[in-house]
This record gives C-alpha cells, structure tokens and sequence, in this order.
C-alpha cells in the first residue's frame, strides 16, 4: 500500500498529465459526433456574454452593409407581392392560416461566427426563452446558414454549413435530383454536393435549393450555384462544388426556422416496432 | 509571491480574451490563425510547481476551446506542450536553465528564437491533427501547421519584446 502511495506522490506530474490528455481527447472525441458536444459549446452562459459585449461594440462596423442586405431583400419580397396574380392572391388570403402554419420564422443577431477551423460553428443570441430548440434551420435573406445544435437559456450554438459534420439534403432548382450538401474544408466560399445521380442534367450556373426531404428546411432556401462538377470514384454520382450564395465569413443578422410539423413528419416515418 | 500570482492570473485571462476576441477572427488567406495564447504555456516561470503548472495549461487550453467550440483539441495541445516543455528548456537554453533561475527577458534572441518555434509548431500540429482528425488530409495538417506557426512565432516574438519591462 506504502508503495503505491509513494509510486503515485512520485509519478504525480505524468499521471495529472495523462488524466487530463484523456479528458481533453474525450472532449475531442465526443465534438466529432452529432448532437454529443453537450459539455463544450459556446452557447453558455460565460461565453454568450463575453460575445455579447464585443458584438455590441462590432455591430457599427456592418451597419452600412447590412442595410443594403436589408435593402435587396426588401426589394426582392416586393418584387415578388407586386408581380403576384389577383387571383392568386384571392386564394393565398383565404387559405393563409394553414398555409403560414408551416414554418415559423425568429429572427437572431449571430454573436460569433468562424469559418476558417474544419468544424465552424456561429453563436446566435436567442436560445431557449425565445423557444429556440436543437434542430431548427438557420438562414440569411441570402441562403443557408446551419442548423442550431445546441441551446441554452439565452443562447443557440449552430453547426454552420461549412463544418465536416453538416450534411444538409439538396436538389436542383430546375430537376427534383436530390443529393447532401456537405463541405471539404477546402475554402469557405464553395460547399460539395454529393450523391446526386449521374442521370441529372447538372450544367455550370444551375441553382441549388434546400430540398423538401429534411424537416428543417423549408424546400426551397437558396443555397449557391453549380461552380463546376466531375463524376464520382464509384461511377454512378457526380460530385458538384457550389458556389454559396451566402458569404460565410460576414453574416450579421439570421432567421431562425421553426417547422411546425416536424414532429408530424417524424412520427410517421419512425419505423414501426410491432 | 502573491505580486507574481496576481500578474500570471492577469495575463492568463488577458490571453484568452485577446486570443477569442481578436486573433481568431484575423484569417488572413482564409484559414491561417496566429495561436498567441500559448504564450502564456512558453513564458511560464520555470521554477514553479509542475503539477499545477499542467493543470494551468488544461485550462487555459480548455478556456479557448469553449469559445471556439472546438471540443478538446487546445486542452491536449496545451497540456501536452506544458509537460514536455523541460525537455525544450534544457535544449534551448542548456546550462543556464539547469540553476533553475532562468529570466525570459533577459535571453539572447537566438536561443529564444528556436525555443519559441519549437514549442509553437509542436502545439499547431497536435492541435490541428485533432482539429483535422483525418489522416488522409496530412498535407493540409502540414501547411496549416507551417503557415500559422510562423504566424504565431512571429507575433509572440513581437509581443514579448513590446511587453518586457526595462531594467534600469
């Protein structure tokens, strides 16, 4: 007994060393998987406050940019109400309760947001009291952001596009060819989209949408343009490099999609146990 | 004694939110970070308890990774970095660091050169290894290993001459 006590007091250093290399490396382990990084995220409550500070100061600094995006948006939604049929109107009207039901849209300022790691995430200030919960979709006017991974009370953490863990379901704008926007790390500017059958009419310049098979995004949400795409190893897929129509490295404000039915979809595609 | 714990303490929260605030937002070309909160881990006195000594590099490494949301991959660089540092001080400095006395401002820059660079390129590799955590992107490791070492050498080197007081 003597001897182990005098074997631990001796080794003291090394075995601190080794239990907190194993704490560290479980902590690395455990970000590497989806919706496992409960421990360690941003979105707490020391963190969130420290950004909160320094994003109230750098907000002045976007203000300029941030009122053209405004702008361009506005533009775009009024272009879109002005140039709708009378008759469409008529019956989007009647129907609006059930149509707007869907999806319901908060909107966040983004406290702090990387894009040069290979695992990106931003922190937003909304979080639980604003009923934020994991798994609701994050957009800009301009495309597609993330979805939130982890919430505290008054802060969200979101897996952004660009980390190696986000795989998001996509399609072509003009084809119902559907495939995972996933990304490489390469640059921050370009995200893959993989999975896509060779059949598809993919051509430089298409359109990339959200597709309507998650149940996060609405079908439909900008992603980027098709920058360039060659054929799979395997032979039967193309593997196309999209353009973001985001810019990633400079997102001020976000909304925050809630799907009201989610929780419908999921129930009936759970398989059944009996 | 409570003079030097109060300005460890000091600089351990200064680094930490300089290095959150402010250097991990600098990605000049895209992806290279200056990692200056190591500096913290480099200019520890050296004659203090070891123990504690590794436990202070954990949470400091931990400290920047809540931020970042990186997980672990700073808290097993830094305390990895902070138990093998003995072994650079006697290398770099040899003799003098065997008194157990040795003043980090008052070193020839050669010598301080190759103990800074060894330490940050060591810290880089096992950070972005983990951070990477594929083996089939070594080259990537590599460069980004390469590029933000030099970037951090140089900004440590800058700062540590800046904030060295003049003895009279």
């Amino acid at each position: 007994m003597q001897q182990i006590i005098n074997f631990v007091l001796r080794n003291k250093t090394f075995l601190v060393f080794l239990l907190l290399l194993g704490l560290s490396l479980f902590f690395t382990i455990q970000s590497h998987s989806y919706h496992k990084s409960k421990f360690i995220n941003s979105s707490n409550v020391v963190t969130g406050t420290v950004y909160k500070t320094a994003n109230s100061i750098g907000q002045y600094f976007n203000l300029k940019k941030e009122n053209e995006a405004l702008l361009e948006e506005n533009r775009m939604l009024k272009s879109i109400v002005h140039n709708l049929d009378v008759d469409t109107m008529k019956y989007n009207l009647r129907d609006s309760l059930r149509l707007n039901a869907h999806f319901k849209f908060r909107t966040a300022d983004v406290y702090k947001n990387s894009y040069s790691q290979s695992t990106n995430y931003l922190t937003i200030n909304k979080g639980k009291k604003d009923s934020i919960k994991v798994d609701y979709g994050v957009i800009t006017s301009q495309g597609i952001v993330g979805i939130i991974e982890n919430t505290s009370q008054n802060f969200s953490s979101v897996l952004s596009i660009l980390n190696t863990r986000s795989r998001i379901n996509a399609q072509l704008k003009k084809t119902n060819h559907i495939g995972s926007l996933v990304w490489d790390t390469e640059s921050s500017e370009f995200a893959q989209l993989v999975d896509i059958s060779k059949f598809a009419p993919v051509a430089i310049g298409d359109t990339i949408i959200t597709g309507g098979q998650s149940t996060i995004f609405p079908k439909g949400i900008l992603i980027g343009t098709v920058n360039s795409y060659k054929i799979d190893r395997g032979g039967d897929s193309y593997i196309v490099n999209v353009k973001l129509f985001n810019d990633m490295t400079n997102i001020g404000h976000v909304y925050v999609i809630e799907n009201l039915q989610a929780a419908e979809i999921k129930s009936l595609q759970k398989p059944k146990d009996d | 004694m409570t003079k030097v714990t109060l300005t460890l303490a000091a600089r351990f929260i200064i680094l930490v939110l300089v290095q959150v605030l402010i250097f991990n937002h600098i990605d000049f070309m895209g992806y290279i970070n200056p990692y200056i909160y190591i500096l913290f881990i480099i200019i520890f006195p050296a004659n203090n308890n070891r123990t504690l000594f590794v436990f202070l590099a954990f949470l400091l490494g931990f400290c920047v990774d809540v931020f970042s949301d990186s997980g672990g991959v700073h808290a097993a660089a830094c305390v990895t970095l902070a138990y093998i540092r003995p072994v650079f001080l006697k290398f770099s400095f040899g003799t003098v660091y065997d008194y157990q006395s040795i003043k980090f401002n008052q070193i020839d820059f050669g010598s301080k050169l190759i103990y800074f660079s060894a330490l940050v390129f060591i810290h880089h590799l096992i950070m972005y290894s983990l951070e990477i955590f594929n083996i089939s992107k070594i080259i990537l490791i590599l460069q980004k290993t390469l590029f933000s070492g030099i970037f951090t050498i140089i900004l440590c080197l800058i700062i540590t001459i800046l904030f060295t007081q003049k003895r009279k």
